[in-house]
């Protein structure tokens, strides 16, 4: 039986693009299908079937829910894959395939949810990986902002690769790939009761090329990690603590650009604390330094990559920073989220 | 970056602190009244480079940290109003009314908006006819001639549905009930800067006649807080008891005139209770009879109450400056900034947060 009401012409998600029906379809057919399309993808299937060698993977998974959904630099799109793509890299892994969930908010215009979906495309292109299987549903107006996207993927890790927080060990530096604290700043700034605009642009970034061709040079590498949420503070308390070591930072050398510390002083932020979306922290050992410092900086995202401290013993964990001043403070975890100062 | 790297910097910090070294002769407890003082104090370990004989005591001066739970408690009644769209700066929304805090209670429901001026709370009253807008007006000198700008403005608009929940507080007072406390061990006194950029330095002249005491106006960054107290140690060893600007790039004399003509039009004196320490007479400000219409609190009709709360720690006596937050039992063990006992463990601002942080 034909079913008697045409294909929707309508230019934002509707309720019934969810349903499962043939909106649904119609929804795959024409954004999904045409910018993630791949041999998995196309099974048809409920989920997607392929063969790995045998040996070591990693799997992670992240939700991106950002407001505003573009902003400078990149998208809610591109952010989803870099996400989940910097996940895996920083396992040691080789990222492989993505799948992605989307939860859509009724009324969301069509053309912006293209526009996510060609970025995703692009993202996953640049890291060399494959949006293999996907879901969407679609949530009353009110119920979600706009959109929200889960992104999970799967990486294969090549034989003699441990990459794990609780092998950062003494006489380790720490290496940052680029400029601390842009992302979380760009996304403040682009808000619009912030009232004042800088000309920074969020970092996001897939950064497992730069990571792979580290492994390619350098035999040891401790820990990798990408200091999103809770920033390089954050980061590196969870390493401290996972080592149970001391890492001691130097304020003089840490990259963190003019216009995010002004942005910063006037907001009572502390850039240590601000997310980063296309950022790493390489822990190795010290004699490896300079070697990884040029392999990163014939990268565009590891342009900037300089040392920013050493972790000075195993024992206990506590991350500190010696300040211009040549005097000690402690740097903790943060508590809650932070929050604007009045004065 | 301007204006900041040249008073962050390295050799003019050491060259500050051999002058300080060379000019002190005994011990001397100078008190930083602002929070952002404080904050910078802590952050940058300017005690660590201090000579021992400089005892730094860590004055009432966060407005987040003092406004009583009274107040709070009158925030988060608003807040869950239906009818109320609350707005609110940032630092607000953890600070602990006598069960909940703002974020509690946006969490279960209730409509609060974090904004980063009061301008904006106006323009939302604006676009919600139907919604009575609240802002949380709390503040010293420094921000009361901002929340009165705003309503200015919404009564240029003519909006009747706007109104501000006061938390006034002014210096002078405070610094007054310090010093005429019996247990003072205060010596001379940083007064904040941008207070005083706002209502310039004679109320300050009186004190520090009345009490023989040194008042140095000082700004924020380690530079600015080093050559205020260098300033502050050279009167207090030389026996002299002045009011000195040492952060001339932003205080003049007499202040900001237009803004202390637009807190004479709208404000009056009243009492205010200072969280911590207690109700300190003629220290507040509130809506002069003539704005009454546009104070929350006549408007949702809040009546006096007492509130009491457990006094566990030893708020006071720290920023009255008898004691440092270390000498109190509650700090770091049973109080932190996740769940704060005493108010100056509240805001990033206050005098233990700022010590537990940068520990």
């Amino acid at each position: 039986m034909n079913c008697p009401i045409p294909f929707s012409d309508s230019d934002c998600v509707l309720l019934s693009h969810g349903g499962g029906g043939r909106m649904t379809h119609q929804l795959i057919s024409r954004i999904f299908y045409p910018a993630f399309r791949n041999p998995l993808l196309e099974q048809d299937h409920d989920g997607c079937v392929f063969t790995v060698d045998a040996g070591r993977m990693a799997y992670s998974t992240d939700s991106f829910v950002v407001d505003p959904i573009f902003f400078p630099g990149g998208d809610i799109g591109d952010l989803a894959v870099n996400g989940t793509v910097n996940d895996l890299a920083c396992c040691g892994a080789t990222p492989l395939y993505l799948t992605a969930g989307f939860i859509l908010e009724e009324g969301l215009p069509l053309k912006d949810l293209e526009r996510i979906v060609q970025s995703m495309k692009r993202a996953a292109d640049k890291a060399g990986v494959q949006i293999v299987a996907g879901d969407t549903k679609v949530v009353e107006r009110g119920k979600c902002d706009k959109l929200f996207i889960n992104t999970s993927g799967v990486g294969i890790v090549l034989p003699g690769i441990y990459i794990a927080p609780s092998l950062a060990k003494e006489g380790d530096v720490v290496i940052c790939s680029g400029a601390i604290g842009t992302h979380g700043i760009t996304i403040l700034s682009a808000r619009e009761s912030l009232g004042f605009e800088t000309n920074l642009r969020s970092d996001t970034a897939s950064l497992n090329n730069m990571i792979s061709e580290l492994f390619n040079y350098i035999d040891e590498i401790h820990v990798l990690r990408d200091p999103t949420r809770g920033g390089v503070s954050g980061t590196l308390n969870e390493i401290a603590q996972a080592a149970n070591a001391e890492i001691i930072l130097d304020e003089a050398s840490l990259p963190i650009p003019e216009e995010v510390q002004a942005a910063s002083d006037i907001l009572g932020l502390d850039p240590l604390y601000v997310a980063n979306e296309g950022l790493v922290l390489v822990i190795l050992p010290e004699k490896e330094a300079g070697k990884a410092l040029s392999v990163m900086q014939r990268f565009a995202e590891g342009k900037q990559a300089t040392v920013i401290g050493h972790v000075s013993s195993c024992g206990k964990a506590l991350v500190k920073m010696k300040t211009i001043y040549g005097n000690y403070r402690v740097i903790d975890m943060l508590s809650g989220e932070q929050l604007p100062r009045i004065c | 970056m301007k204006y900041i790297d040249e008073y962050r910097n390295k050799e003019q910090v050491q060259a500050l602190i051999r002058a300080i070294r060379q000019t002190v002769t005994r011990t001397w407890h100078i008190m930083e009244i602002c929070g952002g003082q404080t904050h910078a104090i802590a952050r940058y370990r300017l005690e660590d480079m201090l000579p021992p004989e400089i005892q730094l005591l860590h004055g009432p001066g966060c407005p987040v940290c003092v406004t009583p739970v009274e107040i709070i408690d009158q925030a988060l009644t608003l807040a869950r109003r239906p009818d109320v769209i609350f707005t609110s700066f940032g630092d607000m929304m953890r600070v602990p009314g006598s069960k909940k805090d703002l974020l509690q209670v946006k969490a279960k429901g209730g409509d609060i908006r974090m904004l980063y001026s009061p301008l904006d709370a106006v323009t939302l009253a604006e676009e919600n006819p139907d919604k009575e807008v609240v802002f949380f007006a709390i503040g010293f000198e420094t921000t009361a001639p901002v929340h009165l700008m705003a309503l200015k403005e919404a009564i240029r608009k003519g909006l009747n549905n706007f109104t501000l929940l006061t938390s006034l507080f002014t210096v002078p007072p405070a610094i007054e009930a310090i010093l005429s406390d019996k247990g003072c061990k205060v010596d001379g006194f940083l007064t904040a800067g941008h207070v005083c950029a706002i209502t310039g330095n004679g109320a300050y002249r009186q004190l520090a006649e009345r009490y023989k005491t040194p008042m140095v106006v000082t700004g924020f960054e380690p530079v600015d807080l080093l050559y205020g107290i260098y300033r502050c140690i050279c009167q207090l060893e030389a026996g002299i008891y002045n009011v000195e600007n040492a952060y001339k790039r932003a205080v003049p004399e007499h202040g900001n005139i237009p803004a202390c003509i637009l807190m004479d039009e709208m404000l009056e004196s009243c009492d205010i209770e200072w969280r911590g320490i207690g109700v300190i007479p003629n220290s507040g400000k509130q809506l002069r009879t003539a704005f009454k219409k546009y104070s929350s609190r006549e408007k949702f009709k809040f009546l006096p109450k007492e509130i009491r709360i457990s006094s566990e720690c030893i708020a006071g006596e720290i920023m009255k400056g008898r004691k440092q937050p270390r000498d109190c039992p509650y700090f770091g063990t049973t109080c932190h900034p996740e769940h704060p006992i005493g108010a100056p463990m509240v805001s990033s601002e206050g005098v233990c947060a700022a010590y537990y942080k940068y520990k």
